[in-house]
């Protein structure tokens, strides 16, 4: 990504260190919520023995696999994908569009930061709060629960947290985008709504992808939204291997590197109709 | 010839509003400001105030005309004006809203990118100043809201900006809390000679911390000059409060004075004078003759007075004449 489309003057150099301690901002401002992440938590752990039930009888019925996964990697599909609802934020975050509809966005660009990195490090920093209170704990409990097969050798880990990296900065990328159409829309929470339950279907949320219709996978593969879930999990549960685990990874990426233009457009346009809202 | 800290040329701004056509919320603005001064940018709501904040630090584009804030362009140069201007919107928080207090600070040093000795000493000077100390260490979100004003205006300090621009930095404070955000204000601008581009709707602010005003109506410059000069070119002048030693009728024909008021059947009277054409002294001695005068108060100029009878010339098509009258 260019680093300056917005403000080719910007100071350059040293530039690291500020997001870094927006990072661990974002992470220690989530820490001031432990309640509302045992919550998140139980309610994915709920949902995950749902899932996980559902998804079993399915696949008995087809005669013990289900589009190729195995019952095991069916149950680490489930609990690594409702494990991972907190990192991705994958019921959406509203805090960009909310600094719009109120108009407190206008701090944001009295700071010698680049908005959307800026926002990026905060979401970062929330992101990987989420892990102790929330995707841990989940797979633990999936552990106990229903069990689960997960790869026996390291490399899908090791893919697997470079996809799981991607797949966060993606999602953010992606919420900051529509929440940036708020410097048009000024109330993107209808929007919001619409795109969390949208993208948490092409994501993989409630079915893996490659359990899709082909049609219906055609259209989900033509969306960033498998980048965000379905492509991380398969790597990190060894669905995914080798050649076709670096094309997940390079194909999100490149989502990334697209999303993310995108959003600095979105943002340099959005300046010029900017309304700031509330006076 | 030193930079302005702020230079706008015919500076434009209007918004489209659905269904009810262009909305310019600022018209032709020309002002300038030399580094050093203090100003106040008064006007009603919709004037055009905040609008034109958010042209100066780069948040807003304007629709045409020209704009320099300490000699840079705003939107092209947004993040090397943000290290020069500090900036508080009064209904707004730059502050991380469930970290300590200390720690937003921290972290607006560190986006600054200064040193750390220096964030750590310009920090402990601005916590001593603005009486911090207790609360240091309370999430934002729990402080009061005085004491989230300081935390704000020492935020905006913190990386000492040549200019510093508040937007409406007492509102909805209590009298003590404003006045010590006013004394703090006058003492760091005696020390650094901060400029100071302050809006406001309490002439408190206005009449203890600028030295001079710009006047916006419906985004136009209605008046720039000194309080006083604003004071004098409207007529709204110094009031006199008397307490008279009874009940009696208006005094409506004291020479150089306009009846403003009366309470208790005209046992407390308020008289409006201008000391450019009368003294008090004259008023005095004019009132003594028809009626006895107990005690006596002087009020400084109400600045919503003011501005009040500003709109209404506007309205009335003076305006050019009562700002020329002023240059």
């Amino acid at each position: 990504m260019r680093a300056n489309v917005l403000d080719p003057g910007a100071p350059r150099g040293g530039a690291v260190r500020p997001y870094w301690l927006l990072l661990r901002a974002g992470f220690r401002s989530q820490a001031a919520y432990p309640l509302a992440a045992a919550a998140g938590m139980f309610t994915n752990a709920v949902f995950g023995v749902l899932k996980a039930t559902v998804l079993t009888a399915a696949a008995a019925a087809a005669g013990g696999s289900l589009a190729g996964y195995s019952g095991g990697q069916l149950l680490a599909y489930v609990w690594v994908s409702q494990a991972m609802i907190g990192f991705v934020a994958a019921m959406g975050t509203a805090e960009i569009g909310e600094r719009i509809r109120t108009g407190d966005v206008a701090t944001d660009f009295t700071r010698p930061l680049d908005v959307q990195g800026a926002h990026l490090a905060a979401d970062l920093g929330r992101s990987f709060f989420s892990v102790l209170p929330r995707g841990l704990p989940c797979l633990a409990i999936g552990a106990l629960v229903t069990g689960m097969t997960l790869p026996a050798a390291a490399a899908p880990y090791v893919l697997g947290a470079v996809s799981l990296l991607l797949a966060t900065v993606l999602s953010f990328l992606c919420r900051y985008a529509v929440a940036i159409l708020g410097f048009w829309l000024v109330d993107t929470r209808g929007l919001a709504t619409f795109y969390t339950v949208l993208s948490g279907f092409f994501m993989g949320l409630s079915l893996p992808v490659s359990a899709f219709p082909s049609w219906l996978r055609t259209i989900a593969h033509a969306t960033p939204f498998p980048s965000v879930m379905a492509s991380p999990v398969d790597v990190l549960i060894g669905r995914l291997t080798g050649p076709d685990a670096i094309r997940a990874i390079a194909v999100q990426a490149a989502w990334v590197v697209g999303i993310g233009l995108l959003g600095r457009v979105l943002t340099a346009r959005g300046r010029r109709t900017l309304e700031v809202q509330g006076g | 010839m030193t930079t302005p800290a702020i230079e706008t040329h015919d500076l434009t701004r209007s918004f489209r509003i659905r269904g009810r056509g262009p909305l310019t919320a600022v018209d032709g603005l020309t002002v300038s400001i030399a580094p050093g001064e203090a100003v106040g940018y008064i006007g009603a709501n919709g004037a055009g105030k905040s609008t034109t904040i958010k042209m100066l630090c780069g948040i807003l584009v304007p629709t045409s005309g020209a704009v320099r804030t300490v000699g840079l362009d705003p939107v092209a140069k947004r993040r090397a004006l943000a290290a020069r201007i500090g900036v508080v919107f009064g209904q707004r928080t730059q502050l991380w809203w469930d970290l300590p207090v200390g720690e937003s600070f921290g972290l607006l040093a560190a986006i600054h990118r200064m040193p750390r000795p220096a964030a750590r000493a310009r920090i402990d000077a601005l916590v001593g100043d603005l009486d911090m100390e207790d609360y240091l260490a309370t999430p934002v979100r729990q402080l009061s809201l005085g004491q989230r004003m300081r935390a704000e205006i020492a935020a905006a300090l913190i990386h000492s900006p040549d200019l510093l621009i508040l937007d409406e930095p007492t509102i909805g404070l209590d009298v003590l809390s404003k006045q010590r955000l006013r004394e703090f204000l006058i003492r760091e601008r005696a020390e650094r000679g901060t400029t100071l581009l302050l809006t406001t709707h309490d002439m408190g602010d206005v009449q203890r911390l600028c030295d001079r005003i710009l006047l916006v109506d419906h985004g136009r410059l209605a008046y720039d000059g000194t309080l006083d000069g604003l004071s004098a070119t409207v007529g709204a002048g110094r009031v006199l409060v008397l307490d008279l030693d009874a009940p009696g009728p208006d005094l409506v024909a004291i020479p150089g004075t306009r009846h403003l008021a009366s309470e208790g059947g005209g046992l407390r009277q308020r008289l409006a004078y201008d000391a450019a054409h009368t003294s008090l002294g004259a008023v005095l001695s004019a009132v003594g003759e028809v009626r006895g005068v107990r005690d006596v108060a002087v009020e400084e100029p109400d600045i919503e007075d003011v501005v009040r009878r500003v709109y209404q010339r506007s309205a009335a098509g003076e305006l050019g004449r009562a700002a020329d009258a002023t240059d």
